[in-house]
């Protein structure tokens, strides 16, 4: 697909020309703004960028063109080799800023600026660029120049000390995906969104300064607020939230050795009610001591979750009904229970893998596996699908991740050489 | 406010948002568009006062006054956000909100699925009001699909994606996340679609409704594990399974979390590469540090449980700020694992980038809130007024905006319309 048909095709940001540096840290920003129709241009050394060697690849074999994490994260953008360590290859990279809506990048503070090729000069040269820059610390902080991995960003922004197990002599966890990476990123979308509706009534591009670190401590929920509003400092549990005053366990394992989340327990009386009746159904409230706390709990005109730990009658039925739920969940599968909990009006999760997630009825139902063609390959292959579903201007994949270079020909054609 | 002065500053002065989102997963969107300057306009329920939104009364609290105006996280998330109530069971309250509505840009909410549609301002109603109306709903599974009518909550959300499924050790119950990742998350993307259906109406003149699901885009996020699995077969349930402290994508060893000097304090470290690993054992200075397996990192891959155990060793006498200074140092990426108290009001960083803004909030008063990661150079985001009390801004919101008289305002009063 060439550059004017990309320009004609119907995403949301059809028409706005990105230019990305490759970098991991900014790799997802460009995949969301690519799926949704923009021209992206991904810009990579001669040596090719180091993620296109990082694992798992397909068929286990490394190479160039066969890492699956390259192809998650650069679809929908066209490919091109430019050699910013020679003059040939800034000024192809000028000549593209000139003409493009977006710079995206995320460089260590300093590298760009050493090659003329910072904001202020790109800026000056089109003033309608929106340059966005995602660096691990902001690119004004004291620490700045601190070097980041997904790990670091993770434990030095908040989330790792939430994350983990009861057990405090275990250590505290981060998730996986590159979630560190990722949060910085949705900001950078948001920033560069903003900014562009910004240029539509001003005609004025700017620079967007992202920092990593600052975007995992605003991503932390309670962890910050309880800190911020009462100075309190929240302690992390096995699989539900880190708290400042311990509260009940939250997983539990089913029948088939899968784990599921209660949630919240029931909290209305008829939530109480339904729980007795499935109990019934599968033949359990014969054999559960606290059944009688159900019942009062349905009885109830509500059930005020506020004096949990206060009032012993509600703290009592609070608990039944936990143990009721843990109850079911050793006598059935993760997904009857999920089903029947829910049918039950009861909001509970089975914690399913991803791949679980992506062949469930319900995500495939919402569009959630597309399929994306390899050429060169000749297979197709699945892809996860659509984050929102815009029904105008709609997500789509429109071309599988670029092979090192596959464009730079066409796209130096259009810029004129 | 009025419709008549459109120049109000800020990136996004010129949409309004006629906004039902509560909570995290949908009140964290509409704070991005109010600290750039979108006029949010909070729609609450005056009978219940506003406790739909459950984290309305909830602690944390500044001192020991309670009630539904008192709520930390509240205010945390609905700063710079007008508040004004409806008793949509009127038909009055139902004109006014229509007066809204054709006066807005953005619908948006986060109700379970049929909400909005039963009080008569579903998707073809509004459209009919206002054709060009951007309707974002944001629930747990969306308005379409098998599950459509589940409910759910962040950490829901978190285990039905796979996220939490991917935050654990090998081989254990899962660890998932401690907190609801994916209803900050799920507030972002919510952002986000409402700003790509803003830029899609520029282009083409046409709103559109975006039926958001927060678990759909909790999956996007296990990207590469489902590739690993829908091109090379590959489960991410498996035996054997990494801990996931640890990275295969990229490769890199050691990585982990290690302990540190003192009660529950640790330091993450991670060698991104064989040059990394050398200084690393060259600050170590051990004899095992220097064994030539450990050389390239397939050795130490192979080698990544003694190396974690020898590695902890050496970390757990020390103290885990200098241990941290000392590794950046010598060039090796490690950061201390930071509590609240130390990245809130001990980082350089946060306070240079002047995270966490003090607004002012008309009865707790001054508190600290989280502000935003980002700086844009020209119209950067404000955050100084703390969230609406239930009902604060209904009168000016009737007046301003829709141009009724005290007279009538005071009729809706004693009617029990807001």
């Amino acid at each position: 697909m060439s550059g004017s048909d990309r320009a004609s095709g119907g995403g949301a940001l059809a028409g706005l020309r990105v230019v990305e540096l490759a970098n991991e840290k900014c790799a997802w920003a460009g995949k969301l703004l690519a799926d949704m129709g923009a021209d992206v241009i991904l810009v990579e050394p001669p040596s090719g960028d180091v993620a296109r060697g990082y694992g798992p690849f397909l068929e286990d074999e490394p190479g160039p063109d066969r890492s699956l994490h390259w192809w998650h994260h650069h679809t929908s953008k066209r490919g091109i080799v430019l050699d910013l360590e020679t003059e040939p290859g800034r000024a192809a990279l000028r000549k593209l800023a000139a003409k493009a809506d977006i710079l995206l990048e995320a460089e260590a503070p300093g590298v760009l600026a050493e090659r003329g090729l910072d904001h202020p000069p790109l800026l000056a040269a089109n003033p309608r660029l929106v340059y966005c820059s995602i660096t691990p610390f902001g690119r004004s902080a004291p620490r700045q120049d601190e070097l980041a991995t997904d790990l670091t960003v993770l434990a030095a922004g908040g989330p790792v000390w939430m994350n983990g197990y009861d057990d405090h002599s275990l250590p505290p966890m981060r998730g996986l995906g590159n979630q560190g990476f990722a949060m910085g990123c949705h900001y950078a979308v948001m920033s560069i969104l903003t900014a562009i509706l910004w240029r539509g009534a001003s005609g004025e591009g700017q620079h967007i300064d992202v920092s990593l670190h600052a975007a995992a401590n605003v991503t932390t929920e309670a962890g910050s607020y309880v800190w911020l509003v009462a100075r309190e400092t929240v302690q992390r549990q096995t699989g539900r939230h880190a708290s400042q005053v311990p509260s009940m366990p939250s997983q539990t394992r089913c029948a088939d050795g899968r784990y599921v989340t209660t949630g919240f327990p029931p909290r209305r009386p008829s939530e109480y009610a339904q729980l007795i009746e499935w109990m019934r159904r599968i033949g359990l409230d014969e054999n559960f001591p606290e059944t009688v706390f159900l019942q009062m709990g349905a009885e109830r005109a509500s059930i005020d979750l506020s004096k949990i730990g206060i009032d012993d009658e509600v703290t009592a039925i609070f608990g039944a009904g936990r143990e009721a739920l843990c109850l079911i969940a050793a006598n059935v599968s993760a997904e009857e229970f999920f089903e029947g909990a829910q049918q039950a009006g009861i909001a509970v999760g089975a914690i399913l893998s991803p791949e679980e997630a992506f062949e469930n009825a319900h995500f495939k139902a919402r569009g959630m596996q597309v399929e994306v063609e390899h050429p060169e390959l000749g297979r197709r292959f699945r892809y996860p699908g659509a984050p929102y579903a815009l029904q105008k201007g709609a997500w789509q994949i429109s071309r599988r991740a670029p092979r090192l270079g596959e464009h730079t020909a066409e796209v130096l054609a259009e810029i004129g050489r | 406010m009025t419709s008549t002065n459109p120049a109000r500053p800020g990136a996004l002065g010129r949409f309004r948002i006629c906004d039902f989102t509560g909570q995290l997963a949908g009140a964290g969107a509409t704070k991005w568009l109010a600290a750039f300057g979108a006029e949010v306009i909070r729609i609450e329920d005056p009978v219940t006062q506003g406790l739909w939104d459950i984290l309305r009364p909830m602690g944390p609290f500044v001192d020991e006054r309670r009630g539904p105006d008192f709520g930390g996280g509240f205010n945390n998330h609905n700063t710079e956000k007008y508040g004004i109530t409806l008793n949509l069971r009127t038909a009055r309250a139902k004109e006014l909100l229509t007066e809204i509505v054709k006066r807005s840009d953005v619908v948006s909410e986060n109700f379970a699925k049929g909400v909005l549609e039963r009080w008569g301002f579903g998707y073809e109603q509004l459209r009919q009001i206002k054709p060009d109306i951007i309707y974002v709903s944001n629930c747990g599974f969306g308005h379409r699909g098998p599950y459509s009518d589940y409910k759910t909550w962040g950490p829901i959300v978190q285990a039905m994606s796979g996220l939490t499924f991917l935050s654990g050790r090998a081989d254990e119950e899962p660890a998932g996340w401690g907190y609801s990742y994916m209803d900050h998350t799920g507030g972002m993307y919510m952002a986000i679609a409402i700003l790509l259906a803003l830029v899609h109406r520029e282009r083409t003149g046409e709103g559109q409704w975006v039926d958001m699901s927060c678990t759909d885009s909790g999956l996007t996020l296990t990207g590469t594990s489902l590739l690993d699995y829908t091109v090379n077969g590959r489960p991410a349930r498996r035996s054997g399974a990494p801990d996931s402290n640890h990275s295969t994508s990229p490769a890199m060893a050691p990585h982990a979390v290690y302990p540190c000097r003192g009660d529950d304090e640790w330091i993450a470290i991670a060698c991104r590469d064989d040059a990394d690993w050398g200084r690393l054992a060259q600050t170590i200075g051990a004899d095992w540090a220097g064994d030539a397996r450990h050389a390239a990192l397939a050795g130490r891959m192979a080698a990544q449980e003694a190396l974690d155990a020898q590695l902890a060793d050496w970390t757990r006498p020390q103290e885990k700020w200098a241990l941290a200074r000392a590794l950046q140092a010598a060039g090796v990426p490690a950061a201390a694992v930071a509590k609240p108290q130390e990245r809130i009001d001990q980082d350089e960083n946060t306070r240079a980038f002047g995270l966490w803004p003090t607004v002012t909030h008309a009865k707790i008063g001054q508190v600290r809130v989280d502000g935003l990661p980002v700086h844009l150079s020209k119209t950067d985001w404000q955050i100084e007024r703390g969230a609406p009390c239930v009902g604060e801004h209904t009168d000016q919101v009737l007046r301003e905006l829709l141009g009724l008289s005290g007279e009538e305002i005071a009729k809706l009063h004693a009617e029990g319309i807001v």
